[in-house]
């Protein structure tokens, strides 16, 4: 009796968690993956096989903006990470107690904004006509007006400054976990500062990097606004070429093999960093 | 039991309450942003107090795609373009052929009334009316640019760095004609179009260097022109008029080959769940002292008779600056686009963004 009732309770608690799973995660992965093996051959006629994959294969465009999509996301990881990690640290180890929660609060006020107001903030300030132009004319610095819009460095700035939070937050929990006495035994032990932080602090903090690098990687990988609003004439991001096969071209079949191209690749690319850098998942997001 | 007791009460009053809101009709509106100004939804719902309108903006595309996802259900009207009803209804079937019956058919203009039923008939039922119409052109700063007339002026490199155009269909097309051919004379024949479209992407190419961005919206639009970033674009003529209203040198200059026509459409959903309430709207909006109100929002001509009288006096202004008798009479009103064209555009579309030089 008393074993039903807690298997039943185990069943409820665990209910929420699968439906979410099954209903909004695998049933929909299973129903883009069915989709991307159906090739259109004429109206409300179809045929089943991999040649929407081999389409991808054989036209350069796509391949094309599918590496440059992951190539610029690896580097506003690596931005993020350059730049969160120092404001981390700072939060967690050097800033007094009592302002820590509000360091931590002033990092976070910028997610209250949605991601379209933040990107047009950005238009506002790097236009030809915009903030800073117009400042550096009036200061006298530069005598023409000069675009810093539409280009691929403005979709990097505009990356970056969307998904450093998501770096910063788990490098911050990490980190303040860290007991100072290790780094004093560091010192003590005649080690540098650069020796302690190779050896002592990067190590700690290995967790937080992997689980931040990850999130900040599969954020910009799939972020479609900044990059349409920021990017210039040449500046194609995959998730732009998703919305178009599915949108513009109707192209459902082409559209959901690209989803699910897009879903294996950015894993790929995540394996393959974690096995490069010699991290694995159980020793890192997963630790207890 | 006490348990079973509540949660019974409980359900017979959720119930009771969804019967309730049930007899209040909700009329779901799919239109494009502007199509459906708060002011007539507010004289709408006095006039029918059991009708609700719930409003979602969008374009043609989406419009397309949200109805095909659910197979026509989900929205009681919807207001795509005229060409594009024709393919979406034969491969998709996610709309309901209209009572012409029920529709004040006096209110509107009968030469548009015939246009449209000519690219929405199938199987000798009419599948939409029209609403409001328009075309595509360019607008040009005319202080700036004041000699652009052809398309091929966003090439020109006098104004390079300086023009701007959507990366959409209306481009290709505008293109094609520029270029001396005819688009939609070429329709049918897919390896002649897909010869057209080929000339025209390299053109297109050749011509990014001269253009300092694609724009996306007309906010994206108004802001490059209005802070002269932009002096000669591809654009909407209701953007254009709107833009006028706020600097008398912005002029909708229609392309010496003609400017593009398309007319918005009314057609009903095929799983639309308020045909009545549907019908209602469209006799309220297309009634004249609505369109007045209407086209201030929208910027573009009513489809009824003298929709130019029922134009506010700044956006009359702006259509006599832009349009002569000439220009009117050399519209090209979009034709009918088969099954598999856009597809075609969109991998030219695609090049076209994708090269760099």
């Amino acid at each position: 009796m008393n074993r039903d009732a807690g298997r039943l309770s185990l069943i409820l608690l665990f209910a929420p968690f699968a439906l979410w799973i099954g209903l909004l995660i695998v049933l929909p992965q299973i129903g883009i993956g069915y989709v991307s093996l159906r090739e259109k051959v004429g109206i409300n006629e179809y045929e089943y096989g991999f040649s929407n994959y081999m389409a991808f294969f054989g036209e350069p465009i796509y391949r094309n903006t599918l590496l440059r999509t992951a190539w610029m996301s690896i580097l506003v990881t690596a931005l993020a990470l350059v730049m969160g990690f120092p404001v981390a640290y700072y939060i967690a180890k050097m800033a007094r107690r009592q302002s820590r929660a509000a360091l931590f609060l002033m990092c976070l006020i910028p997610l209250w904004v949605s991601d379209l107001v933040r990107a047009y903030g950005w238009i506002v300030l790097l236009r030809e006509t915009g903030v800073i132009s117009t400042t550096l004319v009036d200061l006298g610095i530069i005598s023409q007006p000069v675009e810093m819009l539409y280009n691929d460095i403005t979709v990097i700035i505009g990356l970056v400054y969307t998904v450093i939070l998501f770096m910063i937050v788990p490098l911050v929990s990490t980190l303040q976990g860290m007991d100072d006495a290790l780094l004093e035994a560091g010192y003590n032990l005649g080690g540098s500062r650069w020796t302690v932080f190779r050896r002592i602090i990067v190590p700690y903090a290995m967790p937080g990097i992997v689980s931040g690098c990850i999130i900040t990687f599969m954020l910009a990988a799939g972020s479609y606004l900044t990059p349409i609003l920021l990017g210039g004439k040449n500046s194609s991001w995959f998730t732009e070429q998703i919305y178009n096969q599915f949108i513009t071209r109707y192209n459902w079949e082409y559209g959901a093999t690209f989803g699910v191209l897009l879903l294996v690749f950015t894993s790929f690319v995540v394996w393959a960093g974690l096995k490069l850098t010699g991290q694995s998942l159980a020793t890192t997001v997963a630790k207890d | 039991m006490k348990l079973g007791t509540k949660l019974l009460a409980a359900t017979t009053m959720m119930v009771a309450a969804s019967v309730t809101l049930a007899q209040a009709e909700n009329l779901r509106i799919l239109t494009w942003g502007s199509y459906a100004p708060e002011e007539l939804v507010k004289k709408f719902e006095a006039e029918n107090p059991d009708i609700k309108v719930e409003v979602t903006f969008s374009n043609n595309e989406e419009m397309i795609a949200k109805l095909r996802a659910t197979g026509g259900t989900g929205y009681d009207l919807a207001q795509p373009s005229h060409d594009r009803i024709y393919a979406a209804q034969v491969e998709y079937n996610i709309y309901k052929p209209l009572d012409l019956s029920k529709i004040n058919m006096d209110q509107l203009s009968p030469n548009l009334v015939e246009g449209v039923k000519a690219n929405t008939t199938i199987d000798g039922e009419v599948y939409a009316v029209p609403h409001q119409w328009g075309t595509s052109g360019m607008m040009a700063n005319v202080k700036e640019a004041p000699e652009a007339k052809s398309w091929l002026d966003l090439c020109n490199p006098e104004y390079k760095g300086r023009t701007s155009m959507r990366l959409r269909r209306t481009i290709l097309l505008g293109m094609g004609f520029a270029m001396g051919m005819d688009p939609f004379a070429l329709y049918e024949d897919k390896d002649a179009y897909q010869d057209m479209l080929d000339k025209v992407t390299a053109k297109l190419i050749e011509c990014k260097d001269n253009i300092k961005t694609y724009w996306t919206g007309g906010d994206d639009l108004s802001a490059l022109m209005l802070s002269g970033e932009v002096v000669l674009s591809e654009t909407w003529d209701s953007t254009a008029f709107k833009l006028y209203g706020e600097n008398q040198d912005i002029h909708f200059i229609p392309p010496e080959t003609g400017a593009l026509a398309w007319i918005d459409t009314f057609a009903i959903p095929r799983g639309g769940e308020a045909d009545d309430a549907a019908y209602k709207w469209i006799n309220f909006v297309t009634k004249p002292e609505n369109v007045k109100i209407m086209s201030a929002a929208t910027g573009a001509l009513a489809a009824v008779p003298d929709a130019m009288s029922l134009l506010p006096d700044d956006k009359r202004a702006a259509v006599e600056a832009g349009f002569t008798e000439a220009d009117m009479d050399n519209l090209k009103f979009f034709a009918n686009i088969p099954p598999g064209i856009e597809d075609m555009e969109g991998l030219a579309l695609e090049r076209i963004k994708a090269a760099s030089n």
